[in-house]
């Protein structure tokens, strides 16, 4: 029993989905942890990425390249359409529009108007062929007892891959000059202006960077899953990569993604675990069906409350830098 | 300006500015920054309301004036950082009206701040650099190309580690800027605002919560931008041992107005002045020495 919920917890820690939730917390380090920007839309992005993945190849008959150069392109439009008239204001604007935009858009591709492109409440499907046929892995199972199909095997290396790439390129850029400039930014961004640094194109340029990582995050997830519906991406998308990001460590390279790994490893593993409880007739009724969802939130939720009293930096991050915070 | 001439800093008018008429406004030989019209309200108080003022190249000018003269307030106007009702003013003779506080610090007018501005979660020594103007690796599309910003990277480094030195605070490079103290803090935004490479530096209470061993030394490195450097210098004080020991020429803001310029010792007897200062010094040869509570004992 206890290894069936290892097992579980494995394979959702370092499965695809979890590869895309890195992506997302990728990026929301780079607004939060790095430049300071409060993005609660972050599932917005990710909206963007996939629709725009999605919407040419199932609905287009376009091929696959075409849908990730829109799923880009898109993201980058969405930062652009919250960033221009946010980002001269206080942080808590781009809070409040990114959470509204986000569901805003989840609410527009779900509308029975938007059928015909996005396939409505039902979503779209058939648009992940052209990847699965570049996987390098003949049908089969893989990975001993975690038993990942090809296909799994191929979107988790893809997505993995993508993400560990893309916290490698902002680890490098925040050693850059341009990333001493966001951590500027972070700690009083009057001071970084009468520098003589543009504030607004600098955050302009991390919003758009993390949002498309954002996108990234979402072509992942609809690519491992095939599918995709709107209501995959509501608001506690982004809460979740959030606590990923601070689970991890928060403005560290790696957190994010430990953080996304840890994440779903308790989830999973705690679901899974209170399933096999049921199922042995200890817990009777109290945590059965959707009762099994909402119990293990109760107890991820009281461990992170543990986690921000004992170690509120997060798993790596630095607690001499975050007493520095209480200014 | 000679290397020689701080001595006269002691109060006395030197050079180019010694035939100058001691009114508001006056027109000074050569202006580096010139002020027309400028004009701020607070819904119905009028914080700034300065008719015509001429600020002189090379020279250290104090600005004073009792608590809510206006005095932050311009200097927030003049750098960027809010925006007038009216008025324009020019900079090394061009317009500056309407530029971001960002392209102000670019044209070579560098301000600090009241409350300093630590970047308390980097280190000193990232602090300085950060300062560099024109940073090629600043580009996001040359962030990832190192070699294109690495010597940069070092001259850079080079230069504020001089800095450091000079400013004493060159054991902290590597600590957090948030660990200084508050007058290591002061000496901090200094050197930061040097690394811009600018030809104006705004000081906006240099001296607010630093204690005197510490003032001493701070006095000296706002003299050697003007004698060292020949950087103009524009700055608050409420200390006016300090005002008179440093300035060569001293503005005073009452109400938002210029009522009153002229060399330090002639601005220590003045009707207007005084009389802006409260009735309180009348029969003294100077304004008191008027330190707000917030800023007493704060060393």
């Amino acid at each position: 029993m206890i290894e069936t919920v290892l097992f579980d917890a494995l394979r959702a820690a370092i499965g695809p989905t979890a590869a895309a939730y890195a992506l997302l917390a990728v990026g929301l380090n780079l607004h939060f942890g790095y430049t300071g920007l409060l993005n609660f839309g972050q599932v917005g992005f990710m909206l963007v990425g996939g629709y725009g993945l999605a919407i040419p190849v199932a609905v287009y008959g376009q091929p696959l390249w075409v849908g990730l150069l829109t799923g880009i392109a898109a993201s980058v439009v969405l930062a652009l359409l919250l960033g221009a008239p946010t980002l001269r204001l206080r942080a808590d604007y781009l809070a409040i529009t990114t959470i509204a935009a986000a569901e805003i858009l989840r609410f527009l591709s779900r509308n029975s108007s938007s059928e015909d492109v996005t396939g409505g409440v039902y979503g779209l499907r058939q648009f992940a062929g052209d990847f699965y046929d570049v996987s390098p892995f003949p049908p089969g199972q893989y990975l001993g007892p975690l038993a990942f199909s090809a296909n799994r095997l191929w979107a988790m290396i893809f997505g993995w891959a993508v993400a560990i790439l893309l916290s490698l390129a902002v680890h490098r850029l925040m050693r850059s000059p341009w990333g001493r400039v966001l951590l500027s930014i972070r700690e009083d961004e009057d001071a970084a202006r009468s520098l003589g640094k543009n504030v607004f194109l600098y955050k302009m340029q991390s919003l758009i960077l993390g949002g498309v990582f954002g996108g990234f995050g979402g072509m992942v997830f609809v690519l491992s899953l095939q599918t995709i519906q709107p209501d995959m991406f509501l608001p506690q998308v982004t809460f979740f990569a959030f606590t990923m990001v601070i689970l991890g460590g928060t403005a560290t390279a790696v957190g994010p993604l430990v953080g996304t790994v840890l994440f779903w490893f308790l989830i999973t593993g705690l679901q899974s675990g209170v399933r096999a409880v049921v199922e042995s007739g200890i817990l009777p009724d109290v945590a059965a069906g959707q009762a099994v969802g909402a119990s293990t939130l109760i107890v991820v939720g009281g461990l992170l409350m543990a986690l921000m009293v004992f170690r509120p930096q997060g798993i790596l991050g630095d607690r001499e830098e975050l007493r520095l915070d209480v200014r | 300006m000679s290397a020689d001439a701080p001595s006269a800093a002691a109060g006395r008018p030197i050079g180019p500015l010694a035939g100058v008429a001691r009114e508001p406004g006056v027109a000074k030989p050569d202006p580096v920054l010139v002020v027309d019209g400028v004009r701020r309200s607070f819904g119905g108080v009028r914080a700034v309301d300065v008719a015509h003022l001429e600020i002189q190249r090379g020279l250290i000018t104090g600005l004073i004036g009792p608590n809510g003269a206006g005095k932050t307030t311009l200097f927030n106007l003049l750098t960027g950082f809010d925006t007038p009702d009216a008025g324009t003013w020019t900079f090394d003779g061009e317009s500056l009206g309407d530029a971001s506080a960002y392209a102000v610090a670019r044209r070579g007018m560098v301000r600090t701040f009241q409350l300093t501005k630590a970047l308390s979660r980097m280190t000193v020594l990232e602090n300085l650099m950060l300062g560099g103007a024109g940073q090629t690796g600043e580009r996001l599309s040359l962030a990832l190309v190192s070699r294109a910003w690495r010597a940069e990277e070092e001259a850079l480094r080079q230069r504020a580690e001089e800095l450091l030195v000079r400013f004493k605070l060159d054991h902290m490079r590597d600590q957090f800027a948030g660990t200084l103290s508050g007058g290591q803090r002061k000496l901090l935004e200094m050197a930061r605002a040097l690394m811009v490479e600018p030809s104006l530096v705004m000081l906006d209470e240099p001296m607010a919560g630093v204690n005197p061993a510490l003032t001493q030394s701070l006095l000296g490195h706002v003299k050697d931008l003007r004698d060292r450097e020949g950087r103009t210098v524009v700055f608050v004080e409420h200390d006016m041992d300090v005002v008179f020991d440093i300035s060569d020429w001293v503005v005073c803001l009452a109400e938002g107005r210029v009522i009153a310029e002229g060399p330090p010792e002639a601005i220590g007897s003045d009707e207007a002045v005084i009389d802006a200062y409260l009735g309180a010094s009348h029969g003294r040869d100077r304004p008191p020495r008027r330190r707000p509570p917030h800023e007493r004992g704060a060393a």
